[in-house]
């Protein structure tokens, strides 16, 4: 019977010899991560279920990103909670300084290998289908039980495959092609379904952008936004692999619930306006915007790749005198190699601000929350009616060239008027 | 399970879990501390119509977004006995489901509902009614229907880790 590539992860982590799409089936976790939202609840209600210990200590990952570092004392104690849980549980926790913003961290870590099933205690965790992983997010309780037994519940999804053809043009990158999905099918258009990225379009992508386009795909209502795995995932996963893998894709004859073509040759940088990632327009839409604040980084992208956009257009130039510019490099490594290239300077040069690595101000936490009547250009995945802090407060979602564009023109602008 | 409560109808589609509990209010884990900043994006003044055992009335593709489970055990500790919606976004649905706050998809009934009104569930012989309409609720996979039985994940795994 042909398969699809989810298909062909659940099976081998049921203990099912077919599987039928909508049938609830209990699958196993290879990793299970949270965070210092996510974590404490699910450790509350790990303890109602009557567990004292992990399924496996060696599959459990804690990660400090979201409040980190603390912005009171109420976050505080959520980090010292999450960070004991971990110490008394055995299992590896990435803290202050040690780590990053939880996605890009596991990816960049190696815990992420395709054909693995990773629960995560994040919507975002649909990130590491970049990798051929069927990641999914999941909240609290699920993560608890996940903690307790190394199981959670899946209705067996159906694929949409989203074919990739067509050479880019210069400043349309992996954040284009996802806002363009997004943009097509709407904001529930992938509802209790999977995107599989295919075509030469897609093994163009590198992994960074791969990284990139499946962590929104739960911005399409989706499970996970899968990419197979290929020479791209291969070199990526050279010394960082933390178990063998093998490469498996969806028979060519599987049945597939709907297929999207883009081309990729016809796409323009894109961005999506207040209030709904779905809300897609061509740049050239936007422009005159005014702009009080640029964000570059998140778990979407705040990559190697991004910051070196980044800097290409800030370089010689200065950050809009009404504009502030904060730059979030994903990981702590990030930082760093960041930094032995020289980017960091050029971004201070230039007059933006660096951070250490959080979620900070995305999901409106702290670290540059917006007022009210101001306007954000971040490179970030949601842009919720008050998402970045104020209800009256605007967030536009674009890729990182038009965002540092935009940091230098003080407003929205085409990349190439910048550079 | 039998739910008979008060309509309190949210309107509008694509409302996400950001404006239903917004990003500030995540360094609390209590779920009694969570009851203040319920709704706080959308309508504070939702708060003030919410009572026990209310049927919270929703449109299409609701709570999408952050996995934040702070929502579902908000509207469990202010005491909402149901959410009754055209359709649901996947994490908030299962979010539900595992606190064992029932969740029912039927667009027809929520059509119909009328704030303030009486709405009567009856989950076991898969009816609704909403102001003497009966309407009919396609019935869950076996595996949450038992799960929804045990009270929720926490009790399901309570009884598999006792087995």
């Amino acid at each position: 019977m042909a398969l699809t590539l989810t298909e062909k992860i659940l099976l081998a982590h049921t203990d099912r010899d077919e599987l039928t799409p909508g049938e609830v089936v209990l699958v196993r976790c290879d990793v299970v991560m949270a965070n210092d939202v996510s974590g404490p609840v699910a450790f509350r209600a790990m303890k109602k279920m009557g567990a004292e210990r992990v399924f496996d200590p060696s599959k459990v990952v804690m990660v400090a990103d979201h409040f980190m570092p603390a912005k009171d004392a109420r976050s505080a104690g959520l980090l010292k909670s999450l960070k004991d849980w971990s110490d008394e549980q055995g299992v590896t926790y990435y803290g202050q300084g040690r780590g990053g913003i939880e996605h890009t961290l596991l990816a960049e870590e190696g815990w992420v290998t395709p054909g693995i099933v990773l629960a995560g205690g994040d919507s975002h965790t649909c990130t590491h289908g970049a990798l051929g992983a069927f990641g999914t997010g999941l909240g609290s309780t699920d993560i608890a039980a996940c903690l307790a037994l190394g199981e959670f519940w899946q209705a067996v999804p159906e694929t949409i495959l989203v074919r990739l053809t067509g050479d880019r043009s210069k400043y349309v990158t992996g954040k284009d092609v996802i806002l363009a999905v997004i943009g097509r099918i709407g904001v529930a258009g992938g509802t209790n379904q999977v995107l599989e990225f295919t075509g030469e379009g897609a093994a163009g992508l590198s992994m960074d952008e791969r990284l990139a386009v499946a962590n929104m795909a739960v911005e399409a209502g989706s499970e996970t936004g899968l990419f197979a795995a290929d020479e791209v995932t291969g070199k990526y996963l050279e010394g960082r692999a933390r178990r063998p893998w093998t490469a498996e894709a969806s028979d060519p004859d599987a049945h597939f619930s709907g297929v999207l073509d883009i081309d990729l040759s016809a796409l323009a940088p894109l961005v999506s306006k207040p209030h709904s990632p779905g809300n897609v327009v061509p740049v050239s839409d936007a422009t005159g915007t005014k702009i009080d604040q640029v964000y570059i980084g998140n778990c979407s992208n705040g990559t190697m790749t991004d910051l070196r956009q980044t800097a290409e257009m800030l370089r010689g130039h200065k950050v809009h005198a009404d504009t502030r510019a904060i730059i979030v490099p994903a990981t702590q490594d990030i930082y760093r190699r960041a930094m032995a290239e020289g980017l960091l300077d050029i971004f201070v040069e230039a007059g933006a601000i660096v951070s250490t690595p959080t979620c900070g101000a995305c999901f409106g936490g702290h670290n540059g929350v917006m007022g009210p009547g101001e306007n954000a250009l971040t490179t970030t995945n949601r842009n919720f009616k008050g998402r970045m802090g104020s209800g009256e407060a605007g967030v536009f979602l674009a890729n990182a060239y038009v965002a540092a564009a935009a940091a230098v023109a003080g407003e929205i602008v085409e990349p190439h008027e910048v550079h | 399970m039998i739910i008979d409560g008060t309509a309190v109808v949210i309107e509008g589609d694509n409302i996400d879990t950001d404006v239903l509990y917004p990003g500030s209010f995540l360094n609390i884990d209590d779920p009694d501390a969570m009851k203040p900043y319920l709704f706080e994006g959308l309508d504070p003044g939702i708060r003030d119509r919410l009572e026990p055992s209310c049927v919270l009335v929703v449109g299409d593709n609701f709570g999408s977004g952050s996995s934040r489970e702070h929502v579902p055990l908000a509207m469990k500790a202010w005491g909402v006995g149901c959410v009754l919606g055209h359709s649901f976004a996947r994490i908030f649905h299962r979010n539900c489901i595992n606190l064992g706050l029932p969740v029912v998809t039927s667009p027809q009934a929520a059509a119909a509902a009328v704030a303030g009104e009486r709405i009567h569930i009856d989950t076991d012989e898969g009816a609704i009614e909403v102001s003497d309409e009966r309407y009919e609720i396609a019935p869950l996979p076996e595996f949450m229907a038992e799960m929804i039985d045990s009270g929720g994940l926490v009790e399901w795994v309570r009884g598999r880790l006792k087995a």
